[in-house]
Formats: structure tokens, C-alpha cells, sequence
């Protein structure tokens, strides 16, 4: 009949580093209809947290994801804080956001690069990622570490920004307002690539809404939502900043926001440090009571929600993530349709997906669940029951 | 002049031939590597590592898809290899004895030329992928492309020699009067000239049939072993021959010590393009060459016309 063909993208997929399947359903070039396969990795947060005491889990969570490793522990102890009824003293309601704007700094920095890299652009991919390379060792510096920065506990944040390392954290924004911007200005005035991303996987308003995508896929398409705003957390109601909101939800709108989103996370780190207040970096949790606790916050690709049960013991009884990504890779049904395949590799792309924050094991088979997390639980013991026989 | 059977010999698999070609193209593409290193803030490989590539992929297994036309798909890499030989001598022969070529020999190249991605074409789609299928598709609407201003623009250099089309009548004709990239005309095709080697190389802006983010390396996908070592070693050999047919008829001949910097020259001008552009949409691409450089190609015609 028609000679419609299936595309490939995964399950293991130069275009991205991580398992993910989508069947692109093609005629010819032209895409007209996406399959979403997910659910390679199981990772077992969820499973494992109730078993770790609150002091642990952030530790834990930060290994969700590498690029996010402030907004889940950060979303994580605002759950405990929220659950135990503590609030965390000013100085380190000032670091807190300060580390998590670094972090949405050099994850749109990742982006950027790597958008440049699937469109056949590597110089971009390299230059971004080497202005990027600024701020990780601006992490090194603040917290020890160039990921998995282990800043957050309950109650507060373990180190302090000391008053010596300010002056060089204002000197990298510096470069990083001066490179974003020349960044900017090369990469959305070529012609080439203007061709490249403007009318591409469109997501109108209306499918942002219907698909409840969230946050640097969702504000391009004209949807005004920042948890940061929202529901004010950290210091992000005691210092200035904008919303970044376009109207166009093309590719190149997202793009353009998250740049722009670069120049107000550096305004974020500089009012934060001059107001910097004096005073404690952690206020003391004595006990959890029984109840439960909700922390959001804006993660780089939107908002990261975390929910913790408590039973009055240093354990949680229950411990719920839901990661952005989840929302946002499902509007890739709507914005690849039409496009080519060249189109929706970058569409695919424009969410800023990231599996292994979403990925949840469920097996379906007839349109019933396979296995249940106690299967899992049994298969998971069966097979280390298989490795200790053969040691 | 004519050559003795142990000279054509020795031209065939030495110099110009196989080994000369093949080893400079090689060491071309670490200029390559090493350039858009450089260009990119990294530190780029050692001269040896095409090399050691090569010999890698030469020691690999050869895997034949199942289900694909064996004899097509592990012919198809020698087609491309083979005419790059002969390129590779023609050439050189033309440009050392210019009065000894022979009537049609610029036609004679440009076909040569055009057997590469059409061995690439006949490759893919004998491997029977769906993503080499689209990267053939894509490799083809390519060749339609690129393949009009290219004629056109070779058309200038006949057009101001009053209808010479031996090579050799053009590389004396540019000895005695300058060479053609003097004139409106001629750097006007020689830009699309060289725009067309940036296609004919699979370079970015034009790697689409390769985009290994959207089709992982589309028409060479089912290729390993030995005849992906001969795509390779074809693609090596196109960046010294393409380059060195360019300066051949645009810039001179190749018959003196300065023809080596004109080659590296264009080299490196067409590694700076490919890193600094993102790759075309295929639709984009045909619209370019056909409309913009197809537009071009007219006007250095014309302008040819007008002996300007």
C-alpha cells in the first residue's frame, strides 16, 4: 500500500547516550507517526531509599541523574523539611540556590552543545562544552566535586560558600555572561542554523498544556509555570529574576529560552551572593514525625517533584520521585509528526531528555502488568542466589 | 611520450597510483583530524593513528548482512576504489606531460568522480537496512544536486580557452596566460567547485547520507572489516585528488613546488568549512545547489561568455 517504513532510534542510538527506543513510523523522510518505548533501566531509588535514613538519602537521589544532582536532593530534604516542619536558616537558603543555578547553568550549557552535535554541528558541541568546563571547576571549588556535588541535608547545606571564593565565582559568571552571549549571537544569527531549528517539532500551546510538559520545554510554547515562582523555595523570592516565556515552540524557541534562562540563572548567583546573610548553614532536625512531605523545585528540565511518608522512625516509609523528563519525552508523539527525520532527531533531542531521572520498570503483556515490584524483588534475589552459588 | 609496461605499472600501483595517493590522502585526513582538533579545543591524534586505523579495520572480521546481495555489497567498495586509482593517475600524468593527453579526458574525471558515491549508492543498497536505504535515497538526491553547478562550473575553464576540453590544453593554456581563477569567472566556478568537493566528500554541511545522529552512519551502516577500510581509503584519496583537480583547473596545474601549498591550501580551507557549518536538511541542500549555486554556475558561464 503505502510505503511506510520503521526508523529506529534505539535502543542503543548514537544520538543518545542513553537506552531509549523510538520507532519512527516513516514515508520516504517524512515522519508521520512515533512509537515511545522506555523502560530499559531499573534503577530501584524508590526501593531503596525506605531502607536508608534521611541523612542518606540524599546521597542516594543525587545519583538519579548526574546532570540534576542538585535538584533531587534538593527537591528530597524540602520533602523532609516540609514533612518535619523545619525551616533551613537564611545562609543556606542563599547557597542553596546559588549551586542549583550553577547546575541549570552548565546542564543548558550540556544542551547546547549536544543540540549542536545533532545537527552535524561539532565545533558548537566542543566550544559550549568547554565554557561548561568553567563551572564544574567552579564545583570543585564551592563543593569538592564536579558532579554530585553533595551539597543539600536535611535542615540545611554541608559546606559554606566562604567569603574568598566569591570574588571568583563573580569573576567565572563574567565569562560565562561573556561566552553565552557570543555563543548566542554565532549560533542563532547562521543562517544555516536558523534554517535548521525555526518551524521544527512545534509544540503549540494547547499540546503543552494537554501533555503537562514542564519547565524549559513548556515555557517556550507559551505556558508561564517556574516552580522557583510558583512555589517559592530557597531564595528565590528574596532576589530578582525573570521568567523566561516565548511564544513560538519551535525548536529554536527552545533553545533560545534556555540560552536566556543562562543570563538569569548568572543575575540569580549574583544577587544571591551579594545579599549573601551571615548567620548558621543548617538548622537541627531532632525527629521526623509521623505524616507527610512534598518538595518541588525547578530542575534544569523542569520540575522535579518528590514525596516522602513518614512513619516517625530515621526511615522513610515511602519515597515517591517524578523526574521532568517523565512529562516532557511523552509531547514528542505530537512535535515529530510531519517533521523529517532529520526534523525529529533534533525534536526528540529538544526536550532535553533524560532517561535514567525517568525510567520505571513495568512489564505489560495483553495489556496487564507482568511483573509487580515483588516479582522484580524475587528475580532480583533468585539471580543473586545464582551468583553466590558460582563464587 | 608513451610509457613502457613496467612504467604503467609502476604508475598504477605506485606513483601516482595506489600507494602515493593512498598514503598522502591518509596523512591528509590526520590534517583533517588534527585541524578540526585544533579548531574544536582538543588535541587531535598522532600523524600515524589513520594509519593504524586502517590496519585495525583491515584485521577485522568482514560481517556480510543476512539477506543482502553478497557479490554487490563487497563489490561495491572496489568500484569506488578502483576509479579513484585510475583518477589518481590521469590526473597526475596530465598535469606532468600536459601535451600528451588525450581528447575528452576532463569528461573522462568528471565521471571518475561520480563512481564513488554511486559505489556507495550500489553498497547501500544491496545491504539491505532500512537506514542505509534512507542514507542511499539521500546520497542520491545529493549527487542530483551537486552534479549541475559542478558541470557548470567546469564548463567556464572550456568556455575561456575557446573550446579546449583536454586537461592538458587547459594546464598549458593557464601556464602561458595566468591561471583561471584570475578572472571573474573562473573564481566564481572555482568556489562552486569547491563547494561541490565539500559535497562530493560527505562533509558537513552536506553529511547528511552519513548523519550519524539520525541514521548512525546511514549508507556505510552494514559495512565492517576490510571494505569499510576501502570506503575509507577512497574517501582519503578523494581529499587529495579532489583538491588536486580543482588546483589542476582552476589554479595552475600541479607541475611545480608551489602546487603542493595550493593543494594543502584548499585542504584546509574545505576541513575549515565542514567545521563550521551544521549539516543541511536534505530538501535544503538540493535547493542550494540547484538554485543558488545552479544560479551561480550561470552567471561565471556568462561572465565566461563576456571573457570577463
Amino acid at each position: 500500500m503505502s510505503n511506510r517504513r520503521i526508523v529506529p532510534i534505539g535502543p542503543y542510538h548514537p544520538l543518545q547516550e542513553e537506552p531509549e527506543f523510538f520507532k519512527l513510523i516513516v514515508e520516504g523522510e517524512t515522519v508521520v507517526d512515533l512509537e515511545i518505548n522506555l523502560g530499559y533501566n531499573h534503577r530501584g531509588h524508590e526501593f531503596v531509599s525506605p531502607e536508608l535514613t534521611y541523612d542518606q538519602i540524599p546521597f542516594l537521589v543525587e545519583r538519579i541523574c548526574g546532570i540534576c544532582s542538585n535538584s533531587h536532593p534538593l527537591a528530597c530534604v524540602l520533602a523532609v523539611e516540609d514533612c518535619a516542619g523545619v525551616k533551613p536558616p537564611p545562609r543556606a537558603d542563599y547557597i542553596r540556590s546559588t549551586v542549583h543555578e550553577l547546575e541549570r547553568i552548565h546542564s543548558h550549557l550540556l544542551w547546547v552543545g549536544l543540540a549542536g552535535h545533532f545537527i552535524g554541528y561539532n565545533t558548537v558541541w566542543m566550544w559550549a562544552w568547554r565554557y561548561r568546563e568553567h563551572i564544574l571547576e567552579l564545583f570543585e571549588m564551592i563543593t569538592g566535586n564536579r558532579n554530585h556535588y553533595a551539597m543539600n541535608k536535611p535542615g540545611g547545606v554541608r559546606r559554606d560558600i566562604k567569603a574568598e571564593q566569591i570574588p571568583q565565582i563573580l569573576a567565572v559568571m563574567d565569562v560565562v555572561d561573556k561566552k553565552v552571549m557570543m555563543l548566542t549571537k554565532a549560533v542563532l544569527d547562521d543562517p544555516v542554523i536558523r534554517s535548521r531549528l525555526e518551524g521544527v517539532g512545534v509544540l503549540t500551546r494547547e499540546q503543552a498544556i494537554a501533555y503537562s510538559v514542564t519547565g524549559p520545554t513548556a515555557r517556550p510554547s507559551g505556558v508561564d509555570i517556574d516552580v522557583r515562582r510558583d512555589d517559592p523555595h530557597c531564595a528565590y523570592d528574596r532576589v530578582p529574576w525573570n521568567v523566561i516565556v516565548l511564544n513560538e515552540g519551535d525548536v529554536l524557541a527552545k533553545a533560545k529560552a534556555r540560552l536566556l534562562e543562562i543570563f538569569e540563572s548568572t543575575r540569580i548567583i549574583r544577587a544571591c551572593l551579594k545579599d549573601l546573610p551571615e548567620g548558621p548553614i543548617e538548622s537541627r532536625i531532632d525527629e521526623v514525625p509521623p505524616g507527610e512531605g512534598i518538595g518541588r523545585t525547578e530542575a534544569p528540565r523542569g520540575e522535579v517533584f518528590h514525596y516522602i511518608r513518614s512513619d516517625g522512625t530515621n526511615r522513610p516509609l515511602r519515597h515517591k520521585v517524578r523526574a521532568p523528563s517523565f512529562m516532557n519525552i511523552a509531547s514528542n508523539v505530537v512535535a515529530v509528526k510531519g517533521g523529517s527525520i532529520a526534523d525529529a532527531a533534533l525534536t526528540l533531542a529538544a526536550v532535553d531528555p533524560c532517561y535514567c531521572c525517568t525510567e520505571r520498570m513495568a512489564a505489560f503483556e495483553d495489556g496487564k502488568l507482568k511483573l509487580t515490584g515483588k516479582d522484580l524483588l524475587r528475580l532480583s534475589w533468585a539471580k543473586t542466589e545464582r551468583i553466590r552459588e558460582r563464587l | 611520450m608513451t610509457l613502457s609496461g613496467w612504467q604503467l605499472a609502476f604508475a598504477f600501483v605506485v606513483f601516482p597510483g595506489v600507494i602515493f595517493t593512498a598514503g598522502v590522502g591518509l596523512l591528509l585526513t590526520w590534517v583533517d583530524r588534527f585541524v578540526s582538533a585544533r579548531v574544536q579545543w582538543r588535541k587531535g591524534p598522532p600523524v600515524y593513528q589513520p594509519f593504524a586505523d586502517m590496519l585495525k579495520l583491515l584485521l577485522k572480521q568482514t560481517v556480510v548482512p543476512a539477506g543482502a546481495s553478497k557479490v554487490t555489497f563487497l563489490i561495491a567498495p572496489l568500484i569506488g576504489f578502483t576509479a579513484m586509482c585510475i583518477t589518481a593517475v590521469l590526473l597526475f600524468y596530465v598535469n606532468f606531460f600536459p601535451s600528451d593527453s588525450f581528447v575528452g579526458d576532463l569528461i573522462v574525471l568528471v565521471y571518475l568522480f561520480a563512481l564513488p558515491p554511486l559505489a556507495t549508492i550500489i553498497g547501500a543498497s544491496a545491504s539491505r537496512n532500512p537506514l542505509s536505504a534512507v542514507g542511499a535515497s539521500r546520497e542520491m538526491v545529493l549527487y542530483l544536486g551537486y552534479e549541475l553547478p559542478f558541470l557548470l562550473a567546469l564548463s567556464v575553464p572550456i568556455i575561456l580557452t575557446g573550446g579546449k576540453i583536454r586537461l592538458g590544453d587547459l594546464v598549458m593554456f593557464q601556464q602561458a596566460g595566468g591561471p583561471f581563477l584570475a578572472s571573474w569567472a573562473g573564481a566564481i566556478a572555482a568556489v562552486i567547485v569547491l563547494i561541490c568537493i565539500q559535497a562530493k566528500l560527505g562533509y558537513p554541511p552536506f553529511d547528511m547520507a552519513e548523519a550519524e545522529q539520525e541514521i548512525m552512519s546511514g549508507v556505510l551502516i552494514e559495512y565492517s572489516g576490510a571494505p569499510l577500510a576501502v570506503f575509507r581509503l577512497t574517501k582519503a584519496m578523494m581529499l587529495l585528488l579532489l583538491p588536486c583537480f580543482l588546483v589542476t583547473v582552476f589554479w595552475g596545474g600541479l607541475a611545480s613546488w608551489w602546487a603542493i601549498l595550493k593543494v594543502i591550501a584548499v585542504v584546509v580551507l574545505v576541513i575549515l568549512i565542514k567545521n563550521t557549518n551544521p549539516r543541511f536538511k536534505i530538501d535544503h541542500a538540493l535547493r542550494f545547489f540547484w538554485f543558488i549555486l545552479g544560479a551561480l554556475g550561470i552567471v561565471a558561464v556568462i561572465l565566461a561568455f563576456a571573457h570577463l
